[in-house]
């Protein structure tokens, strides 16, 4: 069984849809039993880095995720909330995977970083037969600076983490279930984890 | 590399689109979610849906248009007409839509902007802008191009984006339905002026149309409905064309 924790992301949704569309069959829920007794776990999110640490604390989420023994996938603000620090709302979060995530700095380029953008992927099992410069699609204003636990790079501005795993926690800044077939790839990359 | 987005652009009425199509391919032109379907699987990079229904009936249909759109197209897509408040905004959304876009809801209010990034994100707002150049000047106008509200193009872009827009939709009026390109030095000088993702929209007749307004940095994206509707330009060989011309594009 593979558990949504549900805290109000915006886009559980098409994570659904997403899971739905290659068979799986995800339950939503905030419910501690169900997301410990889950065979796989995914941290949903779009949004403020601040709002999202709230609505898990508002339900007592953060010791349930922080006690998850299974592979455990963050998308999007998901990923970033899994970190120690982020800069926008200045709050702590998970510490689930060392590190700070840091705005997004330029005279010139747009930002939000905004559209499809190309993918360098490592030798890991969520990205399996994921080509080089692969496409995903991306939308975020902050981003998690590239280091010994990123397993893809994207550049936009800079170069930086794309994807991350330490031990049985991954996580995606891209929306693999907006990303077309090769976002429907890691997906099922995941599932079969 | 980053690249610029190809975005068509669905009119619905009542849950049906309501610009006829002539792909032969679909069993049914007006259903939106074939259509849809149908543009992601030819490369589209993102869809824009703009509910033109002026019944509480034509809403209810648009969300369970929106839930079905969510459950069978694997890109992303907005949902825009007639949009004015956070409520409906995340109905839409927890419908499966990933964007909104705010028209003159947002003329009328200019708060709502806020409203709708504060709640969910600013990833989520596109303000839509309808212009066209009067004495000179780009005016922003409402009601299909025939109310003038007295609000300059670039001024209200700005303040959009300081109320938390993620990314400004500028169709000009001037151009729209003439199929003789975008406007694109209004488009350069919007994109110079703020710092959030253009989609130019108005003026789409010819693959060289899209060119001009992708090269460079006039927008960050196209958008266009009756050249892709009726087949005039197929996706694939425009995206194949703007690759060959030196355009980062998705193939």
């Amino acid at each position: 069984m593979i558990a949504i924790i549900d805290y109000n992301a915006g886009n559980t949704r098409s994570v659904i849809n997403a899971l739905q569309r290659l068979g799986a069959n995800p339950i939503l829920t905030a419910d501690p039993k169900v997301i410990l007794s889950a065979d796989k776990v995914i941290l949903p999110g779009v949004g403020h880095a601040a709002t999202a640490m709230e609505a898990l604390h508002e339900r007592n989420l953060v010791d349930t995720i922080k006690a998850v023994k299974v592979p455990f996938l963050g998308v999007c603000l998901g990923m970033q909330i899994m970190l120690e620090f982020s800069e926008e709302g200045d709050v702590a979060c998970l510490g689930l995977v060392p590190g700070t995530v840091t705005k997004f700095k330029s005279e010139t380029e747009k930002i939000p970083h905004m559209g499809w953008n190309t993918v360098i992927p490592t030798d890991d099992a969520l990205m399996k037969d994921i080509d080089d410069h692969a496409y995903f699609y991306f939308v975020h204003s902050y981003y998690v600076p590239k280091d010994q636990y990123t397993i893809a790079e994207t550049s936009y501005i800079l170069p930086f983490c794309a994807a991350m795993r330490k031990d049985h926690y991954w996580g995606v800044q891209f929306h693999p279930e907006k990303s077309a077939s090769v976002g429907e790839k890691l997906l099922q990359n995941f599932l079969n984890i | 590399m980053l690249t610029k987005r190809i975005i068509p652009c669905l009119d619905i009425k009542d849950g049906r689109t309501v610009k006829g199509t002539n792909f032969v391919a679909l069993r049914d032109a007006g259903d939106p979610v074939e259509l849809a379907a149908t543009y992601a699987e030819a490369g589209a990079d993102e869809l824009v849906f703009l509910d033109i229904s002026a019944t509480h009936e034509g809403r209810t249909t648009l969300i369970d248009l929106v839930k079905k759109v969510g459950a069978v197209i694997n890109i992303p897509f907005s949902v825009g007409g007639g949009i004015n408040s956070k409520e409906i905004v995340y109905d839409i959304l927890q419908s499966g839509a990933d964007k909104v876009s705010v028209n003159s809801s947002a003329i009328a209010r200019p708060a709502l902007i806020e409203e709708i990034s504060t709640a969910f994100g600013v990833q989520c707002v596109i303000v839509a802008i309808d212009a066209k150049c009067v004495d000179g000047q780009w005016m922003v106008h409402t009601h299909g191009g025939r109310k003038n509200v007295g609000l300059d193009l670039f001024e209200w872009a700005q303040q959009a984006e300081s109320r938390g827009a993620g990314e400004i939709l500028f169709t000009s009026m001037d151009h729209d339905g003439t199929k003789d390109g975008y406007a694109l030095e209004a488009l350069q000088k919007l994109n110079d002026l703020v710092n959030i993702p253009v989609i130019a929209s108005g003026g789409a007749g010819k693959k060289e149309d899209f060119l001009d307004v992708l090269h460079g940095n006039i927008a960050q994206a196209a958008l266009a409905a009756s050249v892709f509707h009726y087949q005039e330009i197929k996706i694939p060989e425009l995206k194949r064309y703007l690759a060959d011309n030196g355009i980062s594009i998705r193939i």
